[in-house]
């Protein structure tokens, strides 16, 4: 092959990465004035748009502006900090089964949350909620890699991740029912659920400064995944840093996944389902995956979220069972794609 | 000219010691070959000498300190290439190749400058892996896949290489295609280390011999002497048929003691 048709190639792939992610973008915007019509009052997206810029009539704004405003965009950050996060743990495991929820991360956030409020040291509007949840998350995803250590096979990870998951969740279960209050016991039952009902832009404030921050963290790293595709030693040897990407990427995971839960409680999968619908479209390459993939995590939670809305039912579902119903049979499905690799013990 | 050296170099894993006081002074445009059998710190040495694990003693880089060099200085000297030949993900091979362009700066293989460009054609032009550049790595076979491998090592231009057994798992072609290229590495002015259980191959294509054994440097010097019978039945436990061919030393591991 000549240098000409190699750069060709490359132009090629290059014109492909940003048709797919244009198109992405365009998807969570369509989304987003779906969202933001939908509900008890059905908007035209047209109304939508006058609404969201100061037109329309008064009803229409505060329905846009006040109460759907605040859900979509917890949908829209939380959909992709959940894709980033999980992009960026397959990254650094060079492993397509990881993923945030995999590890118990929003398990642990959520019993950090659950311990400030079932002690009463905070209602759930204040700062306290997101640390609790952030320092319960960076517990768990940092016994997770400690665990795992270096090289780590798919079945250590999915066994320490379904540990850590499952001590969190016991964690959280002994919180309730220590917990003397029902009323409180009922509404943390609820909110473990997962759930962008009824959001203000209060939450908002409360989880957007972490899950910024958190997406600016990983993002920072990608250039390193990539040189991590060929093992840890060889990443060393390439000038990366790996134990301080490993704690950067810790971090960056627990600030976002932190923050998100601690407005929305659990909502699982995204983050597992999001890389892998974007690699047929634009490869392999790790760096390259993760804004796509945020933008798709984005997409997923926006679509579920609406779809929690159209779907008839007599009592509200919520969108963490939802992306739990769908994510877990798609689980299934890379479980039965891997199982060369699990029953080998190596990934 | 003396490029790298070792002095009193110790290394201890998990308490346990793996080498013991190595020294050694290697130059430049030799190829050096590290062998001894399973378990004697040939992989230890490797990675220590490369920075990648920390041990005591003291080495030295074209005059620096190791210890005093960043991370990323000691990439640009050292090319490290560990065994296996492993890809994670299914890259294209070039994408695999521009990685050795990190260390310079280079972090994007889409964004190389010119500089970085050529560098990573002059090594895929090298081992001769252009036709199948855009072939993800994973569909490769293990041949060519190595051929890959030390293209992506050769793109760093680093004074020195260190490869764990790059021909393990490759056809008798193969290894020999692998070895010529890091002789011609090595002609080219660069420092090449590497480790092989083949005898043989270290025989014909090294211009020095490292003996390990059980963590301490036991022989060394050039093949016929670093590989003498006295080494070869106290290191390995065997005997060798020796011959010359075409000019070239011949060492047939032949176990009869």
């Amino acid at each position: 092959m000549s240098v000409q048709t190699a750069t060709a190639t490359n132009e090629d792939a290059a014109r492909r990465r940003i048709g797919v992610t244009a198109a992405l973008a365009a998807l969570v915007v369509l989304l987003v004035l779906i969202s933001l019509g939908i509900g008890p009052v059905r908007l035209s997206p047209v109304t939508v748009i006058e609404a969201l810029f100061g037109g329309g009539s008064d009803v229409s704004q505060v329905i846009v502006r006040e109460i759907r405003l605040p859900r979509t965009l917890l949908a829209l950050a939380i959909g992709a900090i959940l894709g980033l996060s999980g992009a960026s743990l397959q990254g650094l495991l060079r492993n397509p089964l990881a993923s945030p929820s995999l590890f118990g991360a929003p398990q642990s956030a959520a019993f950090g949350a659950v311990l400030v409020i079932a002690l009463g040291l905070a209602d759930v509007r204040s700062y306290a909620l997101p640390v609790a949840a952030i320092i319960a998350a960076f517990g768990s995803v940092f016994v997770l890699l400690t665990i795992a250590g270096r090289n780590a096979g798919l079945l250590i990870l999915i066994l320490a991740g379904l540990a850590i998951s499952s001590l969190a969740g016991a964690a959280t279960a002994l919180v309730m029912n220590l917990s003397s209050n029902p009323f409180v016991v009922l509404e943390i039952a609820f909110w473990l659920l997962g759930s962008l009902e009824d959001r203000s832009f209060q939450h908002v404030a409360l989880a957007l400064p972490f899950i910024v921050v958190g997406a600016i963290i990983l993002f920072s790293q990608r250039n390193a995944f990539r040189a991590l595709s060929l093992g840890e030693e060889a990443a060393q040897s390439l000038g990366v840093d790996v134990g301080r990407l490993r704690l950067f990427v810790i971090a960056g995971v627990a600030l976002g996944v932190g923050g998100a839960v601690a407005v929305s409680g659990t909502i699982g999968f995204i983050g597992l389902v999001a890389p892998h619908l974007i690699r047929p479209l634009i490869g392999h390459d790790p760096a390259r995956l993760l804004l796509p993939s945020a933008l798709a995590g984005s997409a997923l939670l926006l679509a579920a979220d609406i779809a929690v809305r159209i779907i008839p039912s007599t009592s509200d579902i919520k969108v963490g069972v939802l992306t739990s119903i769908i994510g877990v049979p798609f689980f299934l499905y890379l479980i039965m794609r891997e199982r060369r690799a699990l029953s080998g013990g190596v990934a | 000219m003396t490029l790298l050296t070792a002095q009193n170099l110790s290394v201890a894993l998990a308490g346990r010691s793996v080498l013991r006081d190595i020294s050694l002074s290697l130059s430049s445009g030799h190829l050096v070959a590290l062998v001894g059998p399973n378990g004697a710190g040939k992989t230890t040495l490797l990675r220590a000498l490369a920075g990648l694990l920390p041990s005591d003693g003291a080495i030295h880089i074209g005059g620096d300190a190791l210890s005093s060099l960043p991370l990323r200085e000691r990439a640009k000297r050292f090319a490290y290439l560990p065994q296996g030949h492993i890809v994670h993900w299914p890259l294209p091979a070039r994408d695999i190749v521009a990685l050795g362009r990190y260390p310079h700066g280079a972090t994007d293989p889409a964004r190389l400058s010119p500089r970085d460009t050529e560098a990573v054609l002059r090594a895929m032009q090298a081992v001769d892996v252009m036709e199948f550049a855009e072939r993800r790595v994973t569909e490769l076979s293990g041949g060519e896949r190595s051929r890959v491998a030390l293209a992506r090592v050769l793109a760093v231009e680093a004074p020195v290489i260190l490869a764990d057994e790059p021909t393990a798992s490759l056809d008798p072609r193969h290894q020999i295609d692998v070895m010529k290229n890091l002789r011609v590495t090595a002609d080219k002015g660069v420092l090449v280390i590497v480790v092989t259980h083949d005898l043989g191959l270290a025989a014909r294509f090294a211009d020095h011999v490292l003996v390990l054994s059980e963590g301490r440097l036991v022989s060394q010097g050039g093949p016929a002497e670093a590989l003498s019978e006295q080494v070869m039945a106290d290191v390995f436990r065997i005997s060798a048929y020796r011959a010359e061919y075409q000019r070239e030393a011949v060492i047939v591991p032949w176990a009869d003691l």
